[in-house]
């Protein structure tokens, strides 16, 4: 790994001042994609701005319509929230099969929702659940947020600092994890609102996190099983590499989401 | 390079460290404490799990910088005196390792577990939450044994 400059700020205004200044910097939440990025040599920033000693930057709040998480939350600490489980019970099953222990005492929704891996989890909860995903400059829709492999809106220097999730009637969260590395080979969220309006996000199956909206249309009809897993999707566009092919991946979403349908609650 | 201070086992320690050097590299290399393995280097495999503040994580993929003024534990901190702690009683009762690389990432990762999820712990709960520790030579079932007995004991 190559040497950089090492910054601990204790208030967003000094994180995003520090970045400003340096040459090639790069904020860090629980660390768990940017130091083993930067041990192969993928990354070599020239700072690194460490989040995780800002003031209140993590936390966790219910309302009655809306969870808000703060970006700095591990996802430990939303698998064991109490009100987490009861307002959105699969949120806080889906933060518990990130990773191992050790990665979920790390990780933050922040930091993960930020990095966009493809095959990340949050990202399907934020399409899935209609997130907003709010940073110290603006408010931004999950719909609009994740743009392609890695990719997001955030403009240079922005900072993630909450994610609010509205509470759906119901929702559901299934992973057909990768084996090796508990990624989401393909996984699938989806909620229903009180309105009967339904949301599918889909991680791991493209580049980009998406939504599922031929999944959508068939179980605003008809919320069954059936009706989610009898919708064929279209391998064209999605991933394929050495651990699945296109098709093998199109077909999991259909069946993750009908297994969804039927567990939601 | 800058001076990093921490609790390492309940003693106050520091040395000088590059902010690129990974709490593990500090651990083994400045302060001689070869207890912590580096199994993998990424993030994958426990053989470096130790706590932070209380909580189990892979010293390799962490900076000693990021660990400034906290409280660590490590494999050798467990032990009083010359009695070794429930856990690693256990583990040696029940064979719970055979070539040893792994067992201080097991143990420190075991012990987080109990604290979490408490004495009872389930053989279910044990087996998800070892996920994160890889054996490459006992299989799992006496390591999963040690842990439950441990648990007991703890």
């Amino acid at each position: 790994m190559e040497n950089f400059n090492y910054h601990r700020p204790a208030t967003v205004l000094a994180a995003a001042a520090m970045l400003k200044k340096s040459k090639d910097g790069k904020y860090m939440g629980g660390g768990h994609t940017l130091l083993p990025t930067m041990k192969q040599g993928l990354a070599a920033p020239t700072d690194i701005i460490d989040l995780t000693a800002i003031k209140n930057f993590g936390g966790i709040k219910v309302s009655k319509s809306i969870v808000t998480i703060k970006a700095g939350t591990t996802h430990m600490e939303v698998a064991a929230s109490k009100d987490i489980k009861k307002a959105i019970p699969a949120l806080a099953e889906m933060a518990g099969k990130i990773g191992g222990v050790h990665v979920r005492h790390k990780g933050t929704i922040g930091g993960s929702i930020a990095n966009a891996d493809p095959a990340a989890d949050y990202p399907s909860a934020c399409l899935g659940l209609g997130a907003t995903i709010e940073t110290n400059k603006r408010k931004i829709e999950a719909d609009k947020f994740f743009t392609g492999m890695f990719e997001t809106a955030l403009k240079a220097g922005e900072i993630i600092t909450a994610v609010h999730f509205p509470i759906p009637k119901k929702s559901a969260h299934q992973k057909f994890p990768n084996p090796a590395s508990r990624y989401a080979l393909t996984g699938v969220f989806l909620s229903q609102d009180g309105k009967g309006k339904v949301r599918v996000g889909v991680t791991g199956a493209a580049a980009s996190a998406f939504r599922a909206t031929e999944i959508e249309a068939a179980l605003t009809k008809d919320f069954s099983a059936k009706s989610a897993s009898s919708v064929k999707i279209a391998a064209k566009g999605l991933m394929s590499d050495m651990h699945a092919t296109a098709a093998y991946r199109a077909h999991l979403v259909s069946v993750l989401a009908g297994r969804a349908a039927a567990a939601a609650k | 390079m800058s001076v990093v201070k921490m609790k390492l086992n309940g003693k106050a320690v520091n040395g000088d460290v590059e902010a690129r050097t990974l709490l593990v590299d500090f651990i083994r290399q400045n302060l001689g404490m070869t207890g912590t393995h580096v199994g993998c280097d990424t993030s994958q495999c426990g053989a470096c799990v130790v706590h932070v503040n209380g909580k189990a994580i892979k010293s390799c993929t962490i900076l000693a910088v990021a660990c400034e003024s906290a409280d660590v534990t490590t494999v050798e901190g467990l032990a009083k005196g010359g009695d070794l702690h429930a856990m690693q009683a256990a583990f040696k009762e029940h064979h719970g390792l055979q070539c040893g690389f792994c067992t201080p990432g097991m143990i420190m990762s075991a012990i987080d577990i109990v604290k979490r999820n408490g004495k009872n712990v389930s053989e279910d709960v044990i087996r998800r939450e070892l996920s994160g520790n890889i054996c490459r030579c006992t299989g799992y079932h006496n390591i999963v044994k040690a842990v439950q007995a441990g648990a007991a004991n703890m």
